[in-house]
Formats: C-alpha cells, sequence, structure tokens
C-alpha cells in the first residue's frame, strides 16, 4: 500500500450505486471523479416506471440524487468517459480515462432542444428500449444530468461522411443553436487523474432474449422484455405511459409474464438465479392493472417465485391474494404467433403435473436476466480483477465489496445480480471501505461549497412564483394541473405561475432559478411531492438563486392527493387548488431562517458484538472515529459462534477469530461487552447512552446491530425428539461428528419453518441455501443417504442456484409441497414418518427419517421494542427495524444520526450482513466527519413584552430548552436544545412565545383562507 | 403493510351530493408521513381533507380548531404519533391535554361532538390513515354543513 495517500476516489460507472457511493464519499471529506460511459449519468433505474415493494415512482426518488450529484461540488463528472490504464497501487493510484467527444459544450448547452428538434436523423432509441426512436443529438432522458445534448458520431450525417471529405453535410443543429454549445470538431482526449482508491459499479445488461428462439423474441411483435414492458409503463417512455402494444397501439388485457428467460439455464451459460425478475415481474402485473383504462388479466409463468427480501413475501400475496394476478407453476415449450391475424401470442406450456396446456395473449413479457454489459468485463479486463465463468467480477469471501485488488472496490451488479436497496447499500460499503483506506486524507482536496449573498427581503412587497409539478403521470393524469396554475395566478401575492413535467429535474432548478431572477420572486411554492422527500432539494435551488431557504412552501398534490383520489380527477384538481393555496399564504408569511450550529461529537456507538456490529465498529475505527462497542452477552461473536462454514465455504470459526482479535486489539475501539444499555438520549451529534453499570457514554451516531433469533419450532415434534432439529444444530451435529447425524440414512428437509406464515408473512431468505448445503454436505460425507428436501419454492438465489443444480445431480430429491398441505412427522413406534402430498405424482408419500432438519425461521430480535423506543426510531410489523427508504436509504433511519445493519434489520446471509454493516458505517461516517451539526433552525423564539414569566412553556418543553429567567421576568429560549416542536407556543397564554417556520399568525391566516 | 386492504373505490360519501372539508392537522413524523405511505401504497380515501402540516400535534392551539370551524370547515382532524412515539419525546401529551379540554368546551358550547376528531396515526400506517379520514369524513358528512355557533361570514377577523 503506497505511503502517499490521495484524498480522491475514482468511481465508475454512474447508476444508482456511484451515484450513492459518490455523494456519501463527497460528503465525508473526499474528492470524487465520477466516470460514466454514456452521457448522462443515472444508469437504469430513469428507464424503470415503479420500483418494489413500495411502488415509488422511479424516477420520483432517483431524481433529488441526480440533482444533488450534479450540483455538488466535490463531484467531477466525466461523461462518455472509460478507463483504458491504471498505474499504482492502494491508497495512490494514477487512472487514465478517455473521454469520447460529445461535440456539444455543457456549460453553453441549455438543454432547450432546438438541435433535436431540426435533426433529420432518426434512430432508434437505446433509452427506450428501441421502442420509439431519438434523434442523432439527442439527451437521454428528460431529468438528464448533465442537462445537455450530446450528438452520436455514428448516426450524425456531418460526423458519418461530411467531416472525413471536409464537406458541410446537414449541421443543422449548428444553425439552430443559439448557445453556440456545438461544435463539430471536439476530439477525444484523454485525462489522468490521481486517486487514492477506485469504486467499480459499471451495473449490467439485460439478457438478449433473441437469442433464445422458442420464446418467439425479436420474430413475434407481441413479444417483450421487461425492460420494453417498464417503458411501456413510464410516463416518459414512447407512448406518455399509455399501456399499449407497440406495434398497433392496442391496449392490451391479457399479458403474461415468462420467468427466468436467460436465467437458471445452464444451457446458456446462466446457470445462476437473477434474483430481480419475480419482484419486477410481480410489481409490472400489479402496475399495469392499476395503470390500464380496461380491466387486465395477468398472469406469471415461473418455476419459483423467488421474494426473499424485506416486504417481498407480503408484496407477492397480495398480488395473489387481492389483485388477482395469476400465477402459474410451470415449464415454457414455446410461444408462437396467433394465426388468427390479431398479433398475439399463444403460450405452450407444461404444468407441475405434466399435462400440456395453451393458452393466448395480447401481449407476452419476458423476464429477462442479468449480466455483465460488455463495458463491465472490458472493466475487470483492464484493472486486472479476478472474474468468475459468468464473467462478474469475483469479490473477496466476507468482505462484502473487495474486489482482488487491494483499494479497489465494487458494488451493485458488477458482481453479480442485485436489486436496488442492496446496491446501494454495497455503494455505501464501498464508499466506506476507500473512507477507510483514505482517512488521512480526508478533507485535503475538497471545497466548501459558497452559496450568493442572501438578497434583503425584509419590507419588499411579496412576489410569490408557483410551480405546479406534472411528475409525470403521476400527478397530470388525475390533477387537471394547467387548471390550478390558471387558479393560482389569481391568489395574492402571485406573480408568475408555471407547471412542470418534473419540478424536480435539473433543467426545473435552472428555470427556477433564472424565473426568481427574471420576475424577481422572494417567495416560492412548488405543489408537487411530499416535502418530507424532496423539501430539501428546492430550498437548495432557492439559497443557489440567494433567497433564504426558508421563503417557500410546498404543497402535497401527488402522495396526499393525485394517489389517493386516482378515480375522482375533479375533486382531486379541487384539493390540489386548495393546498396549492394554503402553502401560497403560508408561504407569503414566511421569514427568512437562520440555521442553528451545534457541537457534533464524532464518537460513535454500536450496538451489538455480532458480525453485523464488530464490522461496523472496525469500518468506523479504520475511518478514524473513536468507537464503543455494546454487547449485553458474556463474549462477542453473536450467532455466528453456531455456525462452521459460510456460503462459499469459508471457515466461519477462523474468520470470526479474527474479526474478535482485530475488534479487541484497535486503539479506536473501546469494548463493553456483557454490558446492557439502560437509557438513551438526544440527538445525532450529542447522544447519552447509560450502561447497567451506570457507565454513560456520549457519542454523535449509533449503529444498531442487534441481530436476531432462530425460531424454536413449535411444529413437526421438534423438541419431542432428538432427531428433530433446526438447520444451525444440525450444522453444529455434522462438525461434532455426532452419531445422529453420521450414522443416519435417511434425512428429511422440511423448508419454510415459522416463516411464509400467517404469523410471519416474510420469507427468512437464507435457508433454501442452507439446507441445500447441508444436504451436500451429508451427501459428500454419505454417498448412499438418502436425502430429501421438503419446500414451497426453492429460493437459491444468484450463485446458490449452482449448488441447487448440483444437489439435484447428487440424487437429491426435491418434494414440493403447499403452505395448505404442509407435511406431517408423526412417531411410529420408534421411528419418524414424515407424510407429505407429491405435486408429480399427485399423491402422498411417506418417508422413515433418520434425521429431520427444519428450516426454522429467523425472526426479529427480542431487544428490538427497547431500542425502538430509546433510539426514536420504528420497527415493521413482524418487529424488524424499519429503514427511512426501503430503496434509497436501506441502512439510514429517519432519525439523524442513527443507523442498522444485518438481521436486525431482515434476514440475510453472512455476506450481506457484512455488505450492511460496512454501508451503515460508512454513512455514520458521513454524518461524523461534519465539523458541525447544522439545525434548520426553526426554533421557538419570545416576544418580551408579551412574556408575563408564567413558566408554562419550560412546564411543557420536553427538550429542557426554555427556562425563565426570573431577573428579567422573561422565558428565554436556548437555540441549541430547542428541537421546534411548538408545544411552547401553543401552550403559552400570553401569545409571547412564537415558533419559526410555523408562526401563530401563519397558521391562523391559513384558516382565513381555508 | 403495503397493498393490503388496497381499495380502489372510494367510500361511499362520493356519491352523496355534500361533500365535507375537513381541515387534517398532521405532525411532521408520524401521521404526515403515514399519509405519505398511503399515498405511495395507493390506499383510496375520500377527497375531503385540506392537510396543514404541523412540527408536531403539540404545536396546535386549540385556536386553530376554533379557527378552522370559523372558516367554514365542516369537520377538524388532528392526528398525531401514537403515545410514547412523539418524536419531541412529549409533544402528543401536550395535545391530548388540550384536546380533552377543547372537546368539552366544545360541547358546551353546542357544537357537534363529531365534527372534532382526534386520531393517532404512525409512520408506518398508510392503511390506517386512509380509514381514519374514511371514518372521520362519514361522521361529518353524517351531521351535514357545518352552520354551528362558530361559522362567520368573515372568519371572525383575524388574531392578533
Amino acid at each position: 500500500m503506497s505511503q502517499n495517500k490521495v484524498g480522491a476516489v475514482m468511481i465508475v460507472g454512474a447508476g444508482i450505486a456511484g451515484i450513492q457511493s459518490a455523494l456519501d464519499l463527497a460528503e465525508s471529506g473526499y474528492l470524487v471523479h465520477l466516470v460514466e460511459e454514456s452521457s448522462a449519468i443515472g444508469g437504469t433505474m430513469p428507464m424503470l416506471d415503479k420500483t418494489f415493494p413500495t411502488n415509488d415512482c422511479s424516477m420520483c426518488i432517483l431524481s433529488p440524487k441526480l440533482v444533488e450529484c450534479g450540483r455538488h461540488l466535490n463531484i467531477r463528472i466525466y461523461t462518455n468517459s472509460q478507463v483504458i490504464k491504471t498505474e499504482g497501487e492502494a491508497g495512490n493510484f494514477k487512472v487514465t480515462i478517455k473521454q469520447q467527444p460529445r461535440f456539444v459544450d455543457v456549460d453553453k448547452c441549455t438543454g432547450c432542444g432546438s438541435c433535436a428538434e431540426v435533426c433529420p436523423v432518426k434512430v432508434d432509441d437505446e433509452f427506450n428500449q428501441g421502442i420509439g426512436k431519438r434523434k442523432a443529438i439527442f439527451k437521454q432522458y428528460s431529468q438528464a444530468f448533465p442537462n445537455a445534448y450530446a450528438i452520436d458520431p455514428q448516426k450524425c450525417l456531418f460526423q458519418t461522411m461530411g467531416k472525413a471529405k471536409g464537406k458541410d453535410i446537414c449541421k443543422k443543429c449548428l444553425k439552430a443553436c443559439q448557445a453556440g454549445a456545438i461544435n463539430h470538431d471536439m476530439e477525444a482526449k484523454e485525462i489522468e487523474l490521481e486517486v487514492g482508491s477506485v469504486i467499480l459499479n459499471p451495473g449490467f445488461k439485460v439478457f438478449d432474449a433473441s437469442s433464445l428462439e422458442y420464446y418467439g423474441y425479436g420474430k413475434i411483435k407481441s413479444v417483450v422484455t421487461s425492460l420494453e414492458f417498464e417503458r411501456l409503463l413510464s410516463a416518459s417512455g414512447p407512448f406518455d405511459g399509455h399501456l399499449v402494444r407497440p406495434f398497433d397501439q392496442k391496449e392490451p388485457q391479457r399479458i403474461a409474464w415468462i420467468q427466468c428467460v436467460g436465467s437458471r439455464n445452464a444451457k446458456v451459460n446462466k446457470n445462476y438465479c437473477s434474483g430481480v425478475c419475480c419482484m419486477y415481474a410481480i410489481k409490472e402485473a400489479v402496475i399495469a392493472k392499476e395503470h390500464s383504462h380496461i380491466p387486465v388479466d395477468t398472469t406469471i409463468f415461473f418455476m419459483d417465485m423467488r421474494t426473499p427480501g424485506k416486504d417481498f413475501e407480503k408484496y407477492y400475496n397480495n398480488a395473489k391474494d387481492k389483485q388477482g394476478v395469476r400465477f402459474i407453476r410451470s415449464r415454457i415449450y414455446e410461444v408462437t404467433e396467433a394465426e388468427d391475424g390479431s398479433g398475439d401470442s399463444i403460450i405452450r406450456y407444461s404444468n407441475e403435473d405434466g399435462q400440456i396446456s395453451t393458452e393466448q395473449f395480447d401481449l407476452v413479457v419476458l423476464s429477462v436476466g442479468l449480466e455483465p454489459g460488455e463495458s463491465s468485463k472490458a472493466l475487470a479486463q483492464t484493472l486486472d480483477l479476478k472474474v468468475n465463468k459468468f464473467g462478474f467480477a469475483e469479490l473477496e469471501p466476507l468482505t462484502g465489496v473487495n474486489t482482488s485488488r487491494e483499494g479497489i472496490f465494487a458494488a451493485g451488479a458488477f458482481s453479480g445480480p442485485r436489486d436496488i436497496p442492496e446496491t446501494v447499500m454495497q455503494a455505501s460499503a464501498a464508499a466506506g471501505a476507500a473512507s477507510a483506506l483514505l482517512s488521512q486524507e480526508r478533507g485535503t482536496l475538497v471545497s466548501e461549497k459558497e452559496y450568493p449573498a442572501e438578497k434583503e427581503v425584509a419590507g419588499d412587497v411579496i412576489r410569490t412564483g408557483v410551480f405546479i409539478c406534472h411528475c409525470g403521470v403521476n400527478i397530470g393524469s388525475v390533477v387537471n394541473v394547467p387548471e390550478v396554475v390558471e387558479y393560482a395566478k389569481t391568489l395574492p401575492t402571485v406573480v408568475m405561475a408555471t407547471e412542470k413535467i418534473y419540478a424536480c429535474s435539473q433543467d426545473a432548478q435552472a428555470s427556477m432559478k433564472e424565473l426568481i431572477e427574471e420576475y424577481k420572486l422572494n417567495r416560492i411554492v412548488v405543489s408537487s411531492c411530499s416535502p418530507r422527500t424532496h423539501e430539501p432539494l428546492f430550498q437548495e435551488t432557492l439559497k443557489e438563486a440567494g433567497l433564504n431557504a426558508h421563503l417557500f412552501d410546498m404543497a402535497n398534490i401527488r402522495d396526499q392527493c393525485s394517489w389517493v383520489h386516482m378515480n375522482e380527477p375533479e375533486k382531486a384538481t379541487e384539493k390540489a387548488k386548495d393546498l396549492t393555496r394554503l402553502a401560497i399564504v403560508r408561504a407569503s408569511m414566511q421569514q427568512p431562517v437562520q440555521p442553528v450550529f451545534m457541537e457534533m461529537n464524532h464518537d460513535a456507538l454500536v450496538v451489538g458484538g455480532g458480525v453485523a456490529g464488530m464490522t461496523s465498529a472496525l469500518s468506523l475505527a479504520d475511518q478514524g472515529f473513536v468507537v464503543h462497542l455494546v454487547e449485553k452477552a458474556p463474549e462477542l461473536g453473536g450467532i455466528a459462534k453456531r455456525f462452521s462454514t459460510g456460503f462459499r465455504g469459508e471457515d466461519i470459526k477462523a474468520f470470526l477469530a479474527g474479526l474478535i482479535e482485530r475488534v479487541s486489539s484497535h486503539p479506536k475501539i473501546t469494548l463493553h461487552v456483557g454490558k446492557e444499555i439502560q437509557d438513551v438520549g438526544g440527538f445525532l451529534g450529542n447522544f447519552t447512552t447509560t450502561l447497567n453499570d451506570g457507565e454513560q457514554i456520549r457519542h454523535g451516531v449509533a449503529v444498531i446491530a442487534i441481530g436476531g433469533q432462530e425460531y424454536q419450532p413449535k411444529e413437526y415434534l421438534y423438541g419431542q425428539d432428538p432427531r428433530v432439529m433446526t438447520q444451525i444444530q444440525m450444522d453444529e451435529a455434522l462438525v461434532r461428528h455426532d452419531d445422529l447425524v453420521t450414522k443416519a440414512q435417511n434425512f428429511v428437509f422440511i423448508q419454510c419453518v415459522g416463516s411464509r406464515c400467517e404469523e410471519s408473512p416474510y420469507c427468512s431468505r437464507t435457508c433454501c441455501t442452507k439446507s441445500v448445503k447441508l444436504a451436500l454436505k451429508v451427501k459428500a460425507k454419505n454417498p448412499t443417504a438418502n436425502v430429501f428436501v421438503l419446500y414451497r419454492d426453492m429460493r437459491t438465489y444468484s450463485y446458490f442456484e449452482e449448488d441447487y443444480e448440483l444437489a439435484r445431480r447428487s440424487g437429491i430429491l426435491f418434494v414440493r409441497y403447499s403452505e395448505n398441505d404442509k407435511p406431517v412427522v408423526n412417531k411410529e413406534g420408534a421411528t419418524l414418518v414424515v407424510t407429505v402430498k407429491d405435486h408429480v405424482l399427485d399423491r402422498p408419500i411417506e418417508i422413515e427419517a433418520d434425521v429431520i432438519c427444519l428450516a426454522a425461521a429467523i425472526k426479529a430480535p427480542e431487544d428490538g421494542k427497547k431500542l425502538s423506543k430509546w433510539f426514536k426510531v420504528p420497527l415493521n410489523n413482524e418487529g424488524f427495524f424499519l429503514e427511512a427508504h426501503m430503496k434509497l436509504r436501506p441502512v439510514d433511519f429517519s432519525t439523524d444520526g442513527v443507523f442498522m445493519a444485518g438481521i436486525a434489520h431482515s434476514p440475510k446471509n453472512m455476506e450481506e450482513v457484512i455488505s450492511q454493516a460496512k454501508a451503515a458505517a460508512g454513512r455514520a461516517g458521513v454524518a461524523l466527519s461534519k465539523e458541525q451539526v447544522e439545525s434548520a433552525g426553526l426554533t421557538a423564539f419570545v416576544n418580551k413584552r408579551k412574556c408575563t414569566a408564567c413558566g408554562t412553556c419550560e412546564a411543557v418543553c420536553s427538550a429542557k430548552a426554555v427556562s425563565v429567567d426570573l431577573e428579567n421576568r422573561v422565558a428565554v429560549v436556548n437555540d441549541a436544545l430547542c428541537k421546534g416542536c411548538g408545544a411552547c407556543a401553543s401552550s403559552c397564554r400570553c401569545g409571547a412565545i412564537n415558533l419559526r417556520g410555523c408562526t401563530n399568525e401563519q397558521i391562523v391566516e391559513m384558516l382565513n383562507f381555508f | 403493510m403495503f397493498m393490503e386492504d388496497r381499495q380502489v373505490n372510494v367510500s361511499d360519501t362520493d356519491n352523496k351530493a355534500y361533500q365535507p372539508k375537513i381541515a387534517a392537522f398532521l405532525c411532521n413524523w408520524c401521521s404526515y408521513a403515514g399519509a405519505d405511505l398511503a399515498g405511495v401504497s395507493r390506499f383510496q380515501y375520500p377527497a375531503t381533507i385540506r392537510t396543514i402540516r404541523v412540527p408536531c400535534s403539540g404545536r396546535i392551539n386549540p385556536l386553530y380548531l376554533l379557527k378552522a370551524m370559523a372558516n367554514g370547515a365542516d369537520g377538524v382532524l388532528v392526528s398525531g404519533c401514537h403515545p410514547g412515539d412523539c418524536h419531541y419525546i412529549s409533544g402528543n401529551y401536550v395535545a391530548r391535554r388540550k384536546f380533552a379540554l377543547i372537546k368539552s368546551l366544545l360541547k358546551h358550547v353546542g357544537l357537534e361532538e363529531d365534527r372534532v376528531s382526534f386520531s393517532w396515526v404512525s409512520a408506518a400506517e398508510g392503511v390506517r390513515f386512509s380509514e381514519v379520514v374514511k371514518g372521520v369524513t362519514e361522521r361529518v358528512a353524517a351531521l351535514g354543513p357545518n352552520n354551528s355557533v362558530f361559522k362567520v361570514k368573515d372568519g371572525g377577523g383575524t388574531d392578533e
């Protein structure tokens, strides 16, 4: 490792992973070079319509991050660029990138689109998956950053024909561009950058379905891929979100999804599960029903339904039981075109019992799998990284993010198929790992953002600007946006009102700034989505325009209007008008508020001394922070102490011993083992935790990593016969060569014991793989053993599919049972007999078992409730901690300064636990690296002349921020302590105490305009 | 948590000619977030409420309820975090004390009790939020338009 470390990181690939890593690192004091192959950042997420399991609009949740990333002072973005060379070692790499010419000056281009209007060349639009056309000069999508066009040199007439001959062919764009941004003479350039670490997130491409002829893709027009279907659903798609067949614009009534196209298929070297397709197919089916004007029948043809992620099972159950999505367990033979001239497709398939059927559909969607793109493979080669046989990067075992080269980390689908939360987790983990590597150089290369001087508005005439957002079709398809705009124009103080397709996009922000200047606006109102997610973004724009961030209000006409009144457009429009009016009244009475800065305690508390807690603690300590690790058990290790081997054959005992050793000897880690927490108080930057021995720990952030527990089965004679054991017990028995297992001949594994049932409607995620691993272990020791696995769906996602295949080839028998017809275990004399109904044979079979291994569920931690109260963080219905956002904030709580990792969040395997633990440490490190805690300053204030010093405010204040100055007979507010709840203001009998940003006068005036 | 109990058809109140207008004071951390979750999950409810976001239910001055009524609201909904879950530790208890008093005051002056509702909705309770709005709407709709002692033509003037 280099001694001359550089406080900068290169991130290759600017999809959601790259953006998350970039923001984390830039926010924690490192300069980021973000390198992207295409002409805009965003990756695959902008192409998606909605995201599972929350059905959030993909663009809506991504857009604030695009904007934040795009305008971050310490993130340098290189589009159209690729890495061509690296030299050096961890801590100090020299990376050369090659930037292809864009032929458009990004600084001059305003994104107006005049060039594309005149461009005569139409080509297939890759962003829309080839449905629809774009021009040779194009912008990938409307919210793209940079908000600038780019010329496709392979398609442009001048570039392809004129340039070489020196003739002025076409060049229409040049004349159309008023900004003078187009330059056809730009040339490729090489840029050399010095960085301390590299993070790779080049993403994936989808499987080319035309290579499997029997699906008919490319020949039958009514067969599309799932990504094409996303574009059909999307408001920004080729049909503006109107769900029609691309070739005849007919609204489909019967839509089918075919799963595992290019996944779980050894014949095309894709013997892995892509992990995301089951969920996206369910989502697409549900959204199709929601989207279409006519009733839609949806059918999903699948082998195993794999929904092992957090809250995925509930989503599946809902689709099945309440939304009427039809699920058919089947094998597909072929898809052919209907001969009735309808353009429909006919699917021929066999049911589980071997019966062959055919069915006709208006549209067939192929759930295509994920595979490494060409550029991912090239990148791995350029950087000389180990790859697996599928071409994905191979990560070092039990590191979560380390590639085979020190100082180079990976996140997202580069190392295997992954969904968005896992990708974001890995991205934060990679950022944390890079930060740990370069901690001495933190802050050496970054600069601070400077805002223009704040305009004085006191005494000025109020001039309000109003922006009403369509949010694609999310608002616009229900609320009559133009009508709301016209209405807003009639209201007092409003000097301009306009509509935006996406108010949160980069170009909308730019236009907002211009309009503030043009109309001399001093109050801004945005009617769009929730202020809880988007207020900071708009406030940043105000600051950049020289306005105080609080001269602003939002009306929530999406989450609380168009989405909940989908069938009542007129009433929704009326409500949108009312909400906009109320926001205008409130904004017109807003006064500038200055932020308050408070001291930051830079120490961290980690709760839980298992693999997750120890990994988080180590990562934070390596990032340079003092860490207190609290574990209530008498020793470190957690549940992992009972494991022998990992899912990739790792020696867990050795790994754990090493981890404990490193944690115990780290100079920055203080262990509090055998101690329990008694109380927690405070907030980001200033927590105080009291242990049961009375010790008080002061810390700035906390990571909750308290693990979970193994379900103690009540079923299948567990606890009544020693031959019935859980997976962990069986693992232990195998390790100690217990006669119970070494002398046994017939093994029966029963899956989903305490999972996927009414009391616990979630999948425990790890048990299918664990059973397969244990079964293989048994079979390896005793090849003549009879091994049965009784399952509902085999959920061996990702590369675990290979183990599943190996198990079947080794003669392990897999018998499916259904939820309503569970296996029965009886004791006949001394013999254990398992009875299960076989779906293929359609009759019950009896197995005499020597060992019955139960895949006992992973349950939520028992201390969850206590910690939930102390840290004021939520739990979900099953008792697992609930993150701030399921997709994009998978380790954050909505309470600032508190993070989570490991099983306490949801069941997952050890590799995933480690990745999440590093992510939590990465995110916690971002918070700790701030010099001070900034709070908005929305605190209480006292009108001394009205105050009678009665002390009511002091009595109701739970933050102990208000006290009565007995000498001057007046209440005084401590801004650092005041949390801004306003209980004092509503309790004051004299109206002397009030709350900034939410004054009595504002609310009363809103009610006067009710 | 997400999609269960989704109702595509809005409750039957929307078929009646009269639809009340209800002022909804929602605390930022629980109930407003719960309302957002109802939106994300597409739980449909009647378009009767007009939300006023406040940091905490403890912020709500009893005066606001009277002002809302005076300005033509047919009902008022106040919703905060569940007892014990307040982001500000005890603001919702402050609110609870106040509302116990204001409720008895409103009853005393002859206002129908059902015009004013209090509820607890957490950030994770999208379904509950839509149920609460449905319930409040039905109760207020049953009472008909607000012609009470409080409704004043000009809203009774401004405070201060």
